[in-house]
Order: C-alpha cells, then structure tokens, then sequence
C-alpha cells in the first residue's frame, strides 16, 4: 500500500518508529501529487520547497530526541481562502490571482506550529461560492471516483485531494455545505464546526455570519485530531468563542447505546435519489442495531431555508466583497478615466460571473425598498429555522439525513442553471443558519460514486458527533475504500 | 418571464433598468449580454425567494448572528501595525508610500 493512503494516525506511528522519516513521507506525497494531478487537478499551488523544508525541521527535532506530536511532519493542503502569510492566496479567482498576503491566519499559525507541512493550496469556487468548483477561475477538479464528475463544491480541491491521496487531510471551508458536500462526493469525513468553534481571522470573507473553517479527512480519529489543533477561542476573531475547547479525541468510542437519533422527513423529499435513500436507511439499520433509537420527526421550515440563506448569504457577500476595488491589493480594470470607472472595470473583469451573480442579488436584496420584504424577512425566517432545531435537539441527540439529493453529478450538469444548483443545498444550508456543527462520513455508494452520511448536532456538541460518527465507522468498511486512479506503486510505496 | 417579488402589495418585476441601477450601486460594469443574463436569472431566483411571503413572520424578531454575542471591547493600547513597505506589497500602482488611483476630483 502506498504510503500517501494511510491515515494521518498510521503516519504519525511510522515517524515515532523511525520507520519513515517526514522528508521521506513529504517526498511520497510530491510524488503522488505528481502522479495524479493531470487527473484530479485538486491544487492551485503546490509548495515544494516549503514543504521539503518544513519536513527537515521536523526530521531535525526527531534527531535530538523529540517525540513528534500527533500532527508533526504530516502533509496536508489547505482551501486557497485561508491566508498563508507570503504565499500566494488566490480564492481560485483572477481578482486575486497574485495576492500575497501578508499576515497569517489562525488555523495556519496552529497548524505551523504543530509541525505540520503544508504542501500547497487547494482549489475551490471563487470566493467559495458554488457547489461544483466549476466556478474556479483556473481549472476544474475532478473527482477521483469518476473523473467525469464534479467533486462538490465549494470546497472540491480539498476534498478531492484527501480521496486521491494528495494529502493526509485538509482544510476547507463551510458557508452552506461547502465541506460537507464535496466530502460526502468524494468518500472522505468532513465536519463544519459550530460558528464560533474554530477562529475566520485570515479566513477570506463570504458570508461572514455564516462561514466557518473545517477539517476534511480520510477518517474519524483523523478529523477530531486536526480539530484538537485548529479549534479554540482566538482574540483576533470577535465572534470566536471560549467554549472550553475539550479533547476531541476523548468521544472515539465505539458506543451509541441508547443514543436518540431524529430522522427530519423534510430532508429525504422527493427530489432524492433513490440510490441515496437507499444507503442512508441501510445507514439507519446499522445504527439501530448498533443501540440507537431512531425516529422520524420534523424541521417544518425547512422549504424555506434555501431562500432564506441565499439572501442572507449574498447580502452579507455584497458588502464583504465591495472591498475588491483595485486600489489597496488585488486585480485591476485597465484604461479607466476616473475612480468609479476604474473600480467598476476591475470588478467586471476580475469577478467571475457567480460571483457578480451573487453580489447583484446582495445589493438588490439590501438596497432601498427592498431591505424589509428580503433580508429583514430572511433573517426572521432564520429565526424560525433556529428555532426547530432547538426543539428538535430537546428531543434527540443528533439528526441524521443525507447531505446532498444526489451523488457527484457531471461537469455542465447544472452550470447552466445557477437555481438547480442552489437548490441541491438543501441539507446543508439550513444548518449553518442554524449555527449547528455537522458531519459527514462515508456511508455507502451509488453505482461507483460515494454516498455520505450527514449527522448534525447542538451547538458546541461536535463530541457526540464523533462519537456517532466513529461509532458507525467502526462498524462498516466504507471508509477504506478508494478510488482507482490507474496509478502504479513501487515496491517502496511510491507511486510510479 | 413571469413575475414575482412583492413590494407593497403589487407584484414587481426586476426589470432591465433594475437590473442597471443595481449594477451601479455594486460598481459591475455590466456587458449588454450580462444584462439581458442578470435580468432573467435574478428574476428566477426571486421568483423563488417569493415562497417567503406565504410565511407569517409577525413578531418573529431577526436573527443577524446566532450568538448571543456582545461588544469584545480590549484596553486601548497601541499595539505593532502593518509596516507600511508590507502594505503596499499587493498595491497594483502605489508612489511614494501612497496607493495610486485615476484622478477622484
């Protein structure tokens, strides 16, 4: 097997031993990126060079003696939303195509000083708006179950990049299911945090009251140790929170006897594929015999959460984005004569058009006479959303549906329909109106595309989602299947 | 394309000078087929958003931000900022330690 697809935990064993050492492992992974991103296409940027160096450090501080952490000298990829101070940070669009940031996020200085090696910056919709990173503004990411198909979005590099071994695990981000859904298309463990668990500082705003930056992993133990990393209150983001972060780790128990479990029959409506209904009752046979009790109930709302979000959500992204003006950092509109022109030719040509399509919407939903019969209403009716999960979580301790309608659907399937495509948010959404963590985990296949499981959870409880989630995964096989990129290995493990 | 979106009672269509005025607040430069792309998509998406008007909201207070979050005030003290070499690093056009933008007046 080759090196690059063991789980993080596997790697960390393999440096304690001495049986592989970070360079080594950092070179696997060069390697296999090499080898199968003509197919998969996950990175915008690979960092070589930092990686390689990163993993020297680490072998250095294993020379003398140091035990390394449980994170130390693994490689991994980050979204390219998350600033890295002095490589270059693009939100897959031509607006920031050679920004530079100059400061750090939180989530990557804690990851630095893990030791961990970053190998790059992963692909993405611009500006994280879209469920299929069609919407890069540099290329399509394919997703490696069938290259045919799109990956999810927005975050497709990552996930794509865990399924196809590119990385140990990522980080993505979360606005309306942008995790949880290119995981579940891709067969890996993705979690969006409760809002407030895991520091934005350096996070590239969309929707700033709904964002939320996540681990995406190839298993459980994997994503609840990148948790235990990133999580935590931070006073450079305002609306972080000082939960008492616990260990993560601490709900890897393999026990949901006489755990309450709501299935909302509002989310397995219609539209859904029968081949993931399928998957997602075989999923509730298993925890039922597993010691759950399981029990239909409602989220009545929910048919209102998709346009709820979508006003809310490109409200708060035409006012973050009204920053892109040419001036201080980023793309700019050429041949303009006087400031207006000149901001309105850099936004018209350094925007992507669902990105415009967003910001249009915003301004209309926020603009005069409008404000109270769109945003002011979608955000009462985000009260009402809020409001049934609470009593739902009075009565059970997590809810169980299928991410997303589908599986991975093809390239051009519904590009051309920007409302189909909203529309396939309708598991994920309402959660981050609500706030809530979710997960989901590989539950299942439909033909050769994964299926995944969505657990959401109350505020702040991601504990019992791991425990739920590592229960199920104790229990079942799917995570350890992968996907056949027709690439060889040698006998050391590496690809060919 | 049929309607939708309430205001005030009548049924209002976004209309291509709509779609215009918009297009200036959120300084786009639009393109004549981007115009004629935004009028009939946006009134698509609103045509759906109207579902939103079946629900009675009445006394039903907003929810901006799901915390019950309050002013994070710290002490006033002077801490490092951004030198300002770092700062104009991503300018497109600066001069003198200045951005440098097309005439404003």
């Amino acid at each position: 097997m080759d090196i690059t697809a063991k789980t993080a935990v596997e790697m960390h064993d393999l440096l304690v031993a001495k049986e592989v050492s970070a360079v080594e492992l950092t070179k696997a992974f060069i390697e296999r990126i090499r080898a199968v991103e003509e197919k998969v296409s996950a990175y915008v940027s690979v960092s070589e060079d930092l990686a390689l160096k990163q993993a020297g450090q680490v072998d250095a501080r294993i020379a003398r003696g140091e035990t390394p952490g449980s994170l130390e000298g693994i490689p991994m990829g980050l979204k390219d939303n998350i600033c890295t101070k002095g490589m270059r940070t693009t939100c897959s669009s031509k607006m920031l195509e050679n920004f530079v940031p100059p400061f750090e996020a939180t989530v990557t200085e804690r990851l630095r000083k893990a030791g961990t090696i970053c190998l790059g910056k992963l692909n993405m919709d611009e500006f994280a708006m879209g469920s299929s990173t069609e919407n890069s503004h540099f290329r399509f990411t394919r997703n490696p179950w069938d290259l045919a198909c799109v990956p999810g979005g927005s975050s497709g590099g990552p996930a794509a990049a865990v399924a196809a071994d590119e990385a140990a695990y990522s980080l993505g981000s979360d606005t309306g299911g942008s995790i949880r859904q290119p995981a579940a298309f891709c067969g890996v463990v993705g979690l969006k945090p409760t809002y407030g668990a895991v520091s934005r500082y350096g996070l590239i705003a969309y929707a700033s009251s709904l964002d939320q930056i996540g681990p995406v992993s190839k298993d459980v133990r994997d994503n609840a140790l990148v948790m235990n990393c990133i999580a935590g209150y931070d006073a450079k983001d305002s609306t972080s929170v000082n939960y008492g972060k616990p260990d993560y780790t601490q709900f890897l128990v393999d026990d949901i006897q006489g755990l309450r479990i709501g299935i909302p029959r509002e989310y397995l409506g219609d539209g859904t594929d029968p081949r993931v209904a399928e998957v997602i009752r075989k999923a509730v046979g298993i925890l039922q015999d597993l010691g759950a009790q399981v029990d239909e109930c409602s989220l009545p709302h929910t048919e209102y959460a998709i346009p709820a979000y979508y006003l809310i959500a490109t409200a708060e992204c035409s006012s973050n984005l009204a920053r892109y003006d040419g001036v201080g950092f980023g793309y700019r509109g050429g041949g303009a004569e006087d400031i207006v022109d000149m901001v309105s030719k850099t936004r018209a040509e350094g925007f992507g058009p669902e990105v415009k399509r967003r910001i249009m919407l915003g301004t209309y939903a926020l603009s005069s006479g409008y404000y109270d019969a769109y945003y002011l209403k979608a955000q009462k009716v985000r009260t009402l959303i809020k409001g049934d999960f609470d009593r739902a979580f009075a009565e059970y301790d997590v809810l169980l549906s299928p991410v997303a309608p589908t599986p991975a659907f093809k390239f051009g399937e519904k590009s051309s329909d920007p409302l189909a495509m909203y529309l396939s948010d309708v598991c994920t959404v309402p959660v981050n109106l609500a706030g809530i963590p979710a997960i989901t985990l590989p539950a299942g296949f439909a033909g050769v595309l994964p299926v995944g499981l969505h657990l959401m959870g109350k505020a702040f409880d991601e504990g019992t989602l791991y425990r739920v989630a590592y229960t199920f995964e104790q229990n079942t096989e799917f995570h350890k299947a992968k996907p056949d990129l027709g690439v060889e290995v040698r006998a050391d493990g590496l690809a060919r | 394309m049929a309607v939708e979106g309430k205001r005030g009672g009548e049924r209002v269509k976004i209309s291509r000078s709509d779609v215009e005025h918009v297009a200036l607040l959120a300084r786009l430069e639009l393109t004549e087929p981007e115009i004629e792309m935004f009028t009939e998509q946006l009134n698509s998406i609103l045509e759906y958003a109207a579902v939103l008007e079946q629900l009675n909201t009445d006394g039903v207070s907003p929810t901006a931000h799901v915390l019950p979050l309050h002013n994070v005030l710290r002490e006033d003290v002077v801490r490092p900022s951004l030198e300002q070499e770092k700062a104009l690093m991503n300018a497109p056009d600066a001069e003198n330690g200045f951005f440098r933008v097309p005439r404003i007046v």
